[in-house]
């Protein structure tokens, strides 16, 4: 990637095209999921295992407790050495990955613990044995469940918020988005060589595409943006931390005042989506 | 019917096929020089070898529903431009109008009541040739409206599917379509509603992921193309050659992800014993026959 221009930490934030921002929510030196669940918890017990086939190093999930409360995370971790982005296949998940956090949102209605969601993929795997052990239905199975799970879901956009890789833990009540995290239906680079057949006009799909944090609030997909020091979280990452536990500390507040319900959330995704009526 | 405003419309459609134009075609899966009467005549299958060529949701419309029967429903919605999404300088708007007027469909999703072998339904077919097939917002909107159809007329409701996914032209609120259509599922559950769907060539992507695969029974025809990832990305991705016969609907049901692969001839009379034993009416709950 341009790592000269992500360094930058005196760029004009409204300047950036929707491409920088791609690759800044790309940037190797992001601060990903583990390093917000080791600043943001007091403590973490990982959960292995999709109890029917494997367990997916890119989807971690867990038990946390958060300003002395429980709570349950599932959340995309890329990885930051070599080795580590290899073992946990760059954030993408399997079908694996994706039915241990439909264990996740299950155990979090059973107990009655909110679910805290960190979303950083650039896709769901698209690989022979994902498709083989069924990627599709894992996916349509999460989507399905977060209708019903009745309990509360957070959702954070930390980087990629990539397609339905992204929304298959994000079916939430309430998502915040980083300011220079990006959400898109396909990498920019997948829309260039589909619609304009040439894969270098990424930076043009990019801006087509509105994947942006201030495109999804305008669209009501995402409810609150949450600023990023200057050039981006990888310039101080400890400076991303408290905005971001203020976010998850303000929704368990509402949550106490049952702010979140089935009813809610299900309304909301029954609402997006534009288009016209005729009246004949 | 009370319930609804019912308007019948006439079929409207010309059934459209991919099949070569000519007297006669070479088969695109055997190769073998066939009549192209013949496929036409054989339900635009192989009479060969029985591929399966992509049809148009209106031929599928005709060789599926009781004729007559078909009553459209929510075909007043019209595609908005909310990305105001332009490629190589035709707009969003104008790509919908083309797909419009190439199939005589308002969308890639047609919805109406049929009766099917005598049994009334809700009937949902996707087209693949509208604009791939892809799901945006009026897609994503009219399967929810095809559902509470459904729900209040207490009939099973039967999808096919063709979708090269969801649509890009819209964006983030296509991806959206993804989680409002799981939700109509779920609530087709919860009413106890019989939801068929029935994968044809090809269902893909975001359609895959969401609506295809939660039918109560999942059907397929032979040969259809059913993937989540295309396989031009994963060969790309992975560098490796793919499987022989990899993401068929053959390999699908191999790996427990179908429960029935069809012929076309056979659809209709399958379709319609599925129906006849699950439609609601049928339900045994409340009917105590106990004399004691």
């Amino acid at each position: 990637m341009n790592d000269t221009h992500a360094n930058t930490t005196q760029t004009e934030d409204g300047k950036l095209t929707a491409w920088e921002r791609m690759e800044i929510a790309r940037h190797t030196r992001r601060p990903q999921m583990l390093f917000y669940v080791s600043r943001l918890f007091e403590d973490f017990i990982e959960l292995h295992g999709d109890r029917l086939s494997g367990d997916d190093p890119a989807m971690v999930c867990g038990i946390a407790r958060f300003e002395g409360e429980t709570v349950f995370v599932v959340g995309q971790h890329k990885g930051i050495s070599t080795d580590e982005k290899v073992a946990r296949n760059f954030g993408m998940a399997h079908p694996e990955g994706y039915r241990k956090a439909l264990r996740i949102f299950r155990l979090a209605e059973k107990l009655g613990y909110p679910v805290v969601s960190f979303v950083d993929t650039p896709a769901a795997y698209p690989g022979i044995r994902a498709e083989e052990r069924g990627q599709g239905m894992a996916i349509a199975a999460n989507l399905l469940e977060m209708t019903r799970t009745d309990t509360p879901i957070f959702a954070a956009v930390l980087g990629e918020g990539g397609s339905g890789g992204a929304l298959g833990i994000a079916v939430a009540d309430y998502v915040a988005m980083l300011e220079y995290a990006v959400y898109t239906i396909c990498p920019p680079e997948r829309c260039a060589e589909i619609l304009w057949r040439d894969v270098e006009e990424k930076r043009q799909a990019a801006e087509a595409l509105r994947i942006t944090a201030a495109d999804l609030l305008s669209f009501g997909v995402i409810d609150t943006v949450v600023t990023e020091p200057a050039g981006g979280a990888h310039n101080a990452p400890e400076e991303m931390v408290a905005p971001l536990a203020a976010e998850i500390r303000a929704f368990l507040a509402k949550h106490k005042c049952g702010e979140w319900t089935l009813e809610k959330r299900r309304a909301k995704f029954r609402r997006f989506g534009q288009w016209h009526e005729n009246q004949t | 019917m009370s319930l609804f405003s019912r308007k019948r419309v006439p079929f409207r459609g010309t059934p459209k096929s991919d099949i070569p134009e000519g007297l006669w075609v070479k088969c695109d899966s055997c190769h073998q020089t066939v009549y192209r009467s013949d496929i036409e005549d054989n339900l635009q299958v192989c009479p060969a070898c029985g591929h399966h060529y992509r049809i148009g949701a209106w031929k599928r419309l005709e060789i599926t529903a009781d004729a007559g029967s078909f009553v459209e429903r929510h075909n007043t919605l019209n595609t908005a431009d909310p990305l105001h999404f332009t490629v190589n300088e035709e707009d969003y708007g104008a790509r919908v109008a083309r797909a419009q007027s190439q199939s005589n469909l308002d969308e890639a999703l047609l919805s109406g009541f049929v009766t099917l072998e005598g049994h009334n339904i809700v009937l949902g077919i996707m087209d693949p040739d509208f604009i791939m097939g892809s799901m945006g917002s009026v897609v994503g909107e009219k399967f929810c409206r095809m559902v509470d159809d459904a729900i209040d007329a207490r009939q099973p409701l039967v999808v096919f599917t063709a979708s090269g996914g969801a649509r890009m032209q819209e964006g983030i609120l296509a991806l959206m379509q993804m989680a409002k259509t799981a939700d109509a599922v779920r609530k087709l559950n919860e009413a106890r509603i019989p939801y068929i769907t029935v994968l044809t060539d090809p269902t893909t992507g975001g359609v895959l992921a969401s609506f295809a695969s939660l039918g109560d029974i999942v059907i397929a025809e032979p040969g259809a193309y059913i993937g989540f990832a295309g396989k031009r990305l994963i060969q790309g991705a992975l560098n490796v050659r793919l499987p022989e016969g990899f993401q068929s609907a053959e390999y699908q049901m191999e790996n427990g992800f179908l429960d029935a692969i069809v012929k076309r001839q056979d659809m209709r009379a399958f379709l319609g014993r599925l129906v006849r034993y699950l439609s609601p009416s049928n339900s045994h709950a409340g009917q105590c026959h106990d004399q004691t």
